[in-house]
């Protein structure tokens, strides 16, 4: 597997993204710095991490959406290269306009920072196979702007196509539906707020985020 | 002042925070009137929070060495060797006076200025932690200040990406004008990578890093350096903001440095920014300074050389460069997009040492020996008197109720769950933090390895003002237990003094009573202080609340787990474990929370605090560490504020499984289950592992007594009289509302 994670200056779960795809994959994905205009060739997996690409002064992940790497993100989307947006990765991908909605300051206008139960909505998808339909799992959310907003017809959309990967399975941040995670319409854009990369051992508390990865190495074994 | 030109008057010495003997010694030293420039170069430096005029006699008391120490104070942060060629780098650093004028900005730059301390010396950080006292919940002002403080400390640290892992907070009254927010960060280097700051090299080029400079935080260390008085709010300009997406970028780009051998000495400018820096950096290296002040990266315009020197905006670095790589190192700070700039370099020293040279519009603003400010700065014996020792504690009536208790000290503002402030940090970026926040001590894997750093800050401030020399020997044996706890050996502190005016001989006792309990345990405890900083004049009559603070000798240690595989918490594991206390009771009462939250005694009349027997900590502590690791014990929490009763209930809500404490204890209810016993663990063990441990515990000399069992959901005391038995989700609804239910109509 070929992966890439985009690396903002202010991104700041870089690592541990690049972490867990290697130690899954085996094999260790290229860092690619946000003014980068190409992105490496065949790449089947690109990460866009957590963190605060750029002070997230302005709105989350509104100045990213505009650096010159994530044309280039959008551009491979559209080729059909996986691309998974964690955190502040969501907001970036919202703000590409690669994924439909928009994160707003969380209900309770703290920061939040916990264990948080899901459940998995769409386990069809290339990052969901290793789950089953409506399992609950747990992973930690770490952020400022998770409460997950769209227009009616939009959420109708995303429920109806099944497009809500995850639901978070108690009261978090307000999110729309509890949407905690959406896909794109073909299935290769997946962002969440949750972090997956947090719990992929037995150190970290929990392992639950490691069978995302590993689901995405088999379907991308699979797909090649 | 705006220029060198005004006469120097004695309104403008008395502004600058000095005294007229100070000023006469200023004239002695240079041999003529300073100008303005000069004059504020001098305040600075010889404030409080610069020189440690007052507190660096005392200082030298406290033990530094120990063979795992690779540097002790006096440099940005204290350095200790955790084996495989790895340092930990850390040291906790108070932001008060900020804090209590603006809590966002005040508590967000004093993380911004710790974390700056520790990669300055090439650690890349890897967890914060804090150590905050509030005044009375009730206080109008409190909420406000408690919201501002945990989101600037929450703000900040999360966007650097570095896990805050915990830390402690404390309510009462004598904060109510004077809060205490302490920083502390932890970093990791190479150790043949640690960089200092003594600058060296005639003709090395000086390089200015980070952000421009501003008008902000002018005189924030002479202002940390005095009480309030009624205009504290006034003093709002002085304070600085933050910027930790600069900071980020900072660390980044100074690391990415740090990997070539450009770089000869580097500092960060921190109180008393542009000065303190190249101050710092010439008199430890035996060089003067030059400077063009033209150079400086100015936010800006029309600032001048006296503004520049005593700004202290945030995210700046100096440093000295080999000479010829220049080029080098501004290509990595442009790519970070921060600021380069050469704005001076190592000059001669003279046969009467250095001098700081400042050359700003053609012309020299400033030229003074550089002796008088640091090494030859004012030392201050001040006079001081002991604490007077209080009376026994009086009859007081027993505890009538375990379980009511119980409840009312899970929910007491002392020890109800800090949850509501630990998950507004980011504890978990980095994907190392083994052990979160809620435990005894954090645990930080070192990235990449099996080892783990364990850290925890302690201090217990109404003991301190009982009684100095033992709150000191406390604090430090607190957070030696603490390590312990987790099966970590603790390996070296940092201290963050926070004390009222020194001036007043009885606050002085108070500091120098512990200093003196501070220095006996970490002799006996072989946990020598390594970094730390002072922060006097905590008083206030602002908002009518006590004057001076208690005294709170915050610490905070580092300790190493080998393995982390092999390291407790405190929750219990399984039902049917048995519940042993490891250690010597003494069922002492004076100053517990009991005392306080239940008969309403405090402070004078609550008798004297509980003592510490270091040689029993020392030998229980290396006993249940030897459990630990040995993987005997299942579960594992120090007694500290509320007594073993506490003690269980905490390990029950953080497993949701219960206990029955079936034992007889000797003596009355209050003191079996609510005194503060020192040197005393709670553990588990299965059942099947208990007769080796308690063999083991007698052939070291070591009491270990059966205290129960674990059993389900909820806790059981039986007694004497009759059994008491809490659910444990009555005991969570106590632990957890506290926080809440104050913060909910937050501001």
């Amino acid at each position: 597997m070929k992966s890439a994670v985009i690396v903002f200056p202010g991104s700041n779960c870089d690592r541990d993204l690049a972490v867990a795809f290697e130690a899954v994959s085996g094999s260790r994905p290229a860092m690619v710095w946000h003014r980068e205009t190409e992105l490496p060739d065949g790449l089947d997996l690109i990460g866009v991490p957590g963190g605060f690409s750029y002070g997230d002064y302005l709105r989350s992940g509104a100045m990213a959406a505009r650096s010159p790497v994530m044309q280039a993100v959008a551009q491979a989307a559209a080729r059909g290269t996986f691309v998974l947006g964690i955190c502040n990765g969501f907001q970036v991908l919202t703000e590409t306009g690669l994924l439909p909605g928009a994160l707003m300051r969380n209900a309770g206008t703290h920061f939040v920072c916990r264990d948080v139960a899901l459940t998995v909505d769409n386990s069809q998808s290339a990052f969901t196979s290793r789950y089953g339909a409506g399992e609950q799992i747990s992973f930690p959310v770490a952020h400022h702007d998770g409460n997950y907003f769209a227009d009616v017809q939009t959420l109708d959309r995303l429920e109806q196509e099944g497009r809500v990967a995850f639901r978070y399975a108690e009261s978090v941040n307000g999110s729309a539906r509890n949407i905690a995670g959406i896909l794109n319409d073909a299935g290769n854009v997946l962002g969440m707020m949750p972090h997956p990369e947090r719990v992929i051992e037995k150190a970290h508390g929990g392992t639950d985020g490691r069978r995302l990865f590993e689901g995405l190495v088999e379907s991308l074994m699979a797909k090649a | 002042m705006s220029t060198n030109a005004p006469a120097i008057t004695p309104q403008i010495v008395a502004d600058h925070g000095l005294t007229e003997e100070e000023y006469d010694r200023i004239v002695q030293a240079i041999g003529r009137e300073p100008n303005l420039t000069e004059l504020g170069i001098f305040s600075v430096m010889w404030s409080e929070h610069c020189s440690y005029k007052s507190s660096r006699i005392h200082l030298r008391k406290l033990p530094t060495k120990a063979p795992w120490v690779i540097q002790g104070p006096g440099e940005n942060a204290g350095v200790i060797d955790i084996g495989d060629g790895q340092a930990a780098i850390f040291k906790m650093e108070s932001h008060n006076h900020p804090s209590y004028i603006e809590p966002y900005q005040g508590a967000a730059t004093g993380v911004g200025g710790i974390l700056r301390d520790v990669f300055t010396m090439g650690a890349r950080p890897v967890a914060n932690m804090n150590a905050l006292r509030f005044g009375r919940p009730d206080h109008p002002k409190m909420k406000h200040l408690i919201s501002g403080v945990v989101r600037g400390i929450g703000g900040y640290g999360n966007c650097v990406g570095v896990p805050t892992v915990g830390g402690e907070t404390n309510f009462h009254s004598a904060y109510d004008g004077n809060i205490l927010v302490n920083a502390m960060t932890v970093g990791v280097a190479e150790t043949d990578k640690i960089f200092y700051s003594a600058a060296s090299g005639v003709g090395n080029p000086i390089v200015y890093v980070g952000s421009k400079t501003g008008r902000d935080g002018i005189h924030g260390a002479t202002m940390a350096s005095a009480d309030f008085g009624e205009d504290a709010e006034a003093k709002r300009p002085t304070v600085q903001v933050g910027d930790p997406f600069t900071e980020k970028l900072l660390i980044e780009a100074c690391l990415e440095l740090m990997a070539s051998d450009a770089i000869v000495a580097i500092q960060d400018m921190g109180a008393a920014g542009l000065t303190s820096s190249s101050i710092e950096m010439a008199s430890k290296g035996g060089v003067g300074i030059r400077l063009d002040m033209d150079k400086v990266p100015q936010r800006e315009t029309g600032m001048t050389a006296y503004e520049m020197m005593l700004s202290e905006s945030q995210e700046r670095m100096l440093m000295v460069l080999k000479p010829g790589r220049e080029d080098f190192a501004e290509a990595i700070f442009r790519k970070w997009e921060l600021d380069f700039a050469v704005i001076g370099e190592v000059t001669e020293a003279g046969p009467d040492g250095g001098r700081l040279v400042l050359v700003h519009r053609g012309e020299t603003v400033c030229d003074i020996p550089l002796g008088p400010l640091a090494d030859d700065a004012p030392l201050y014996d001040r006079p001081h008197v002991p604490t007077p020792a209080l009376a026994p504690l009086a009859e007081f009536a027993d505890s009538t109720n375990i379980s009511i208790d119980l409840l009312t000290l899970l929910g007491s503002p002392d020890l109800a769950s800090r949850r509501w402030i630990w998950e507004q940090y980011d504890h978990m970026v980095g994907a190392d933090t083994v052990q979160r926040p809620g435990g005894d001590a954090a645990v930080v894997r070192v990235h990449g390895t099996k080892k783990g750093l364990a850290i925890s800050t302690d201090c217990t401030p109404r003991y301190c003002f009982a009684d100095p020399v033992e709150g000191g020997k406390q604090a430090i044996a607190e957070c030696w237990r603490n390590i312990t706890a987790v099966g970590a050996m603790p390996l070296a502190t940092t201290d963050c003094m926070n004390f009222a005016n020194p001036q007043r001989p009885e606050i002085m006792g108070q500091f120098v009573g512990c200093i003196e309990g501070m220095a006996a345990a970490c002799t006996a405890l072989d946990f020598p202080i390594v970094s730390g900083n002072v922060s006097l004049y905590n008083e206030s009559k602002a908002t009518g609340g006590g004057s001076a603070i208690l005294p709170t000798p915050a610490i905070g240690g580092v300790g190493l787990l080998p393995d982390i595989d092999r390291m407790a918490t405190i929750a219990f594991k399984s039902t049917g474990d048995i519940i042993l206390l490891i250690g010597e009771r003494s069922g002492d009462l004076g100053q517990s929370l009991w005392l306080r939250e239940v008969r309403g005694l405090e402070g004078k009349d609550a008798g004297p605090p509980p003592r510490v027997d270091l040689e029993a900590e020392r030998r229980t502590g290396d006993f249940v560490r030897e459990a630990i690791r040995s993987g005997a014990v299942t579960a594992c929490h120090d007694v500290s504020d509320g007594g073993v009763a506490v003690a269980v209930a905490e390990m029950a809500l953080a497993s949701g499984i219960g206990a029955m404490l079936d034992q007889p204890l000797a003596g009355g209810i209050a003191q079996s289950y609510f005194a503060e016993d020192q040197g005393l663990y709670v553990v588990t063990v299965r059942d099947a592992a208990l007769v080796e441990l308690l063999s083991k515990a007698e052939a070291r000399g070591v009491t270990a007594a059966r205290l129960g069992h674990t059993i389900a959901n909820r806790l059981i005391f039986e007694l004497p009289e009759s059994d008491h038995a809490i659910p444990l989700a009555s005991l969570r609804v106590a632990h957890e509302s506290f926080f809440p239910k104050l913060m909910d109509a937050e501001l």
